[in-house]
């Protein structure tokens, strides 16, 4: 039996194992619209925006693994998901989006509502596709699936001519997707492996330093059993926070720009980095050529391009994490267990040290509210059950130093693109995924207006998602720059008018909630947990706060500044802390 | 920096040369010389380009090539033996009493008259780039009206291995 396209694309969909999408409709998505419309199979979940429903596809799929799935329109409704496909494409996310096109007898007239989405998305997408006959449709969304899924995942667009959507043909699924030009290496050459296994025998202050890679392949199991054995502490960079527990006594938290002294300090002095599934943003590494110094590299990647592009490497393994890191862990136990314990002693004592001379801190007050303490208050309410996403600024920093992570796909954040507006909407996407869990954006009152218009989305689909709002009335991230680097000049980060959040989270059918003093965090936090609607939490905090240790762009990695208030601190300074 | 000649197998279908063109504009790496062709599968091609850079550079570059989903297969034949030719049309307008001079050359380079006119030939050259550079350079004082240049094709030697 014939189909038409729109039947196609949806029932190869289903195949693919897809439940939900997220969308928005227009002219040329109309068919599939309609062929949705009395689905029993998938449920499409109308956002208010596109770039909502890329964040949410993200989130979805962040919080899953599964690929998240975005339908929109031509022009306008295509070039709105911009900014989401490039958020997941930093991050390796996979998600596939569909766009509508006009009809292919118009493509380059300039029509109405077109726009060239296959040129504008190619630099930011892993792959994407014009399907031009309905012929291809099916295996197009086959290969566009694997594509996102396999190897290091990402964002594919698939771009659907509307007469595309209405021409008819014969269903074929293909079963598996080939293609002879992209075949990712998933093994790790064994030579480089037992090399790595020689270099964690020999070393005496090795650290890992785990990345997002690591949580997409499912690596954490094999870190935590790695880390244990070798005794290696283990650092998360900011894609990776949750791929080893935080409280794990190995744990050195978070490396870079606003990680921890420790984590920054075991990567300057060690001489065996050890680095899985992370690439060495210049937020990681400072400046390259002082990073590590003293250390040989371990490199695994499943990206051949993430070797060697920052930093030089010694020992470069291409492979999947899981898969290498297997190999590495039967390698390491067929070999006689050199006294690990004893020969890190020396090394893990040291990084002790670190930890108890600067552990994160901030000064608690009684008066006002600082945002550090209503990230731990959150942990300690939730005790850190909740998956997490944040916008971007200051919220995202405290939310990766004070929240303790203790398991993947739990921490959602865009960290390669930073983008603003990410956190709320993919929040959406990972409780409509986790029904039942609680699932919290930690958002700046900037970043929270960038996607806010979802709370209709929240509220329509009855997802309780909490927002809690860091509310300093500032761009405060950009404001720390400006104190810091710009002497005190706030060009234009003042936010003055912030809305009234509780006013604006009622208006749309949701709960708000305000604690404006210390005492008040803890009824605000209880109160919201125990509804069942979305809640906007509003913090107001000390707009003066500034997220430390911080590295100034550019600089090595353990010339960090910390509080005044602490440098001040005369027994610190006994201690012969390097401050800067 | 060194200059590479690259062979880049793709998958022979529409936009596969600006994802290609656009890995180097988006990285800022320079492009010398590109060409594309068909080979003997219909549904292959093959692009050859050369370009600059110090081993970092050209280590990124061949390494994204690879990455690019409908790539096939990527060479640097800076590694192996390889002949490489270049094609150029050359319009030439020389004066009476250089003309003479003119096809004398053209003779020595083994070049062809494609075209004339009463002012102007134009002639063929292929060969390697010193060859086609040489003419060039003998050329400019005769008169070169217009040059256009194939760019670069190669192809690695049988039965050799990286130098
Ligand atoms: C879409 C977007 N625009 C601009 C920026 C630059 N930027 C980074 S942090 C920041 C301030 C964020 O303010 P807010 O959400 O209030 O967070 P805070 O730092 O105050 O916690 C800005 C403007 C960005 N990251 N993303
Ligand atoms: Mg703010």
């Amino acid at each position: 039996m014939k189909k038409n396209g729109a039947e196609i694309a949806v029932e190869s969909l289903k195949r693919e194992g897809v439940r939900h999408i997220f969308g928005y409709p227009g002219g040329v998505v109309l068919n599939i619209f309609d062929v949705l419309y009395d689905d029993k199979d998938i449920q499409l979940i109308l956002t208010r925006h596109e770039q909502g429903a890329v964040h949410a596809a993200d989130g979805y799929a962040r919080s899953t693994g599964k690929v998240g799935v975005a339908l929109v329109t031509s022009g306008p409704g295509a070039t709105n998901t911009i900014t989401g496909i490039a958020t997941a494409a930093m991050d390796s996310i996979p998600i596939v989006v569909i766009t509508g096109q006009v009809p292919t007898m118009l493509i380059g007239n300039d029509a109405f509502q077109e726009a060239d989405v296959v040129g504008i998305t190619r630099p930011c997408s892993k792959y994407n596709y014009l399907v031009k006959d309905i012929k291809d449709l099916a295996s197009t969304i086959k290969e566009a699936f694997y594509i996102a899924s396999s190897g290091r995942p990402g964002p594919v667009v698939i771009d659907l001519p509307k007469d595309v959507t209405s021409a008819t043909a014969k269903f074929v699924w293909p079963e598996n997707a080939e293609l002879r030009s992209y075949k990712p290496t998933i093994e790790g050459n064994k030579w480089m492996i037992n090399k790595a296994a020689e270099e964690l025998g020999k070393s005496k202050k090795p650290v890992i330093v785990a990345g997002g890679g690591v949580i997409l392949s499912g690596a954490s199991d094999e870190i935590r059993e790695l880390a244990e054995i070798t005794s290696v502490p283990v650092t998360t960079t900011l894609m990776g926070l949750g791929a080893f527990p935080v409280s794990h006594h190995l744990s050195l938290g978070m490396p870079g720009m606003h990680g921890t002294y420790y984590a920054n300090m075991a990567i300057q002095e060690s001489d065996l980095l050890f680095a899985i599934g992370m690439r060495f943003d210049d937020r990681v590494t400072g400046k390259t050529d002082a990073f590590a110094p003293h250390a040989k590299i371990i490199h695994i990647d499943i990206d051949p391009t993430s070797i060697r592009k920052n930093v030089d490497v010694d020992i470069p393994i291409v492979g999947d994490s899981k898969v290498v890191l297997t190999e590495l862990l039967s390698t390491l136990k067929e070999k006689v267990r050199p006294q690990w314990t004893k020969i890190r002693e020396a090394w893990l004592k040291t990084i002790d040290e670190w930890k108890r001379l600067r552990p994160l801190s901030y000064q608690f007050e009684e008066n006002i509210i600082k945002p550090q303490y209503v990230i731990e208050r959150l942990y300690e309410i939730t005790g850190g059950d909740a998956i997490i996403t944040t916008e971007v600024g200051q919220n995202q920093m405290w939310a990766a130093q004070f929240f303790k992570y203790d398991k993947p796909r739990t921490f959602l954040s865009s960290g390669g693109l930073g983008t603003m507006g990410y956190g709320f909407p993919a929040a959406i996407g990972a409780q409509l995924a986790n029904p039942g869990k609680t699932v919290i954006d930690i958002a700046g009152d900037g970043s929270i207006q960038m996607n806010i218009q979802e709370l209709a989305t929240a509220v329509i689909y009855k997802l309780p998602v909490k927002v809690a709002i860091l509310n300093n009335r500032y761009l405060g991230m950009v404001r720390q720059w400006q104190e810091l680097f710009y002497n005190e000049r706030y060009s234009h980060t003042n936010l003055d008018v912030v809305p009234d959040f509780i006013k604006l989270a009622e208006a749309y059918g949701a709960v708000g909630l305000r604690a404006t003093k210390p005492s008040e965090v803890d009824d605000v936090i209880k109160e919201a947990l125990s509804t069942d609607k979305p809640v906007f939490m509003d913090f107001v905090v000390d707009w003066k706060e500034k997220v430390y240790p911080m590295v100034p762009a550019g600089a090595p990695i353990n010339e960090m500044l910390f509080d005044e208030t602490e440098k001040k601190d005369k027994k610190l300074k006994k201690d012969k802390i390097v401050v800067s | 920096m060194t200059r590479h000649t690259i062979s880049v197998l793709v998958e022979n279908k529409f936009g596969v040369l600006s994802r290609v063109a656009g890995l180097f504009s988006g990285r800022g790496y320079n492009i010398e010389s590109l060409s594309v062709g068909e080979t003997l599968e219909p549904n292959v091609a093959i692009m050859t380009i050369v370009t600059r850079g110090d081993d970092f550079i050209i280590e990124q570059i061949t390494k994204q090539l690879n990455k690019l989903i409908d790539v096939i297969k990527v060479q640097d034949l800076y590694e192996t033996d390889h002949v490489e030719r270049e094609m150029i049309l050359i319009k030439i307008a020389p004066k009476q009493a250089d003309k003479a001079e003119a096809l004398r050359i053209t003779e020595i380079f083994r070049g062809r008259i494609v075209d004339s006119s009463q002012k102007t030939y134009t002639i063929q050259i292929t060969g390697d780039e010193k060859k086609v550079e040489a003419f060039i350079e003998l050329m400019k004082p005769i008169g070169v009206k217009d040059i256009v240049r194939s760019g670069k094709i190669a192809l690695a030697r049988e039965g050799t291995k990286g130098k």
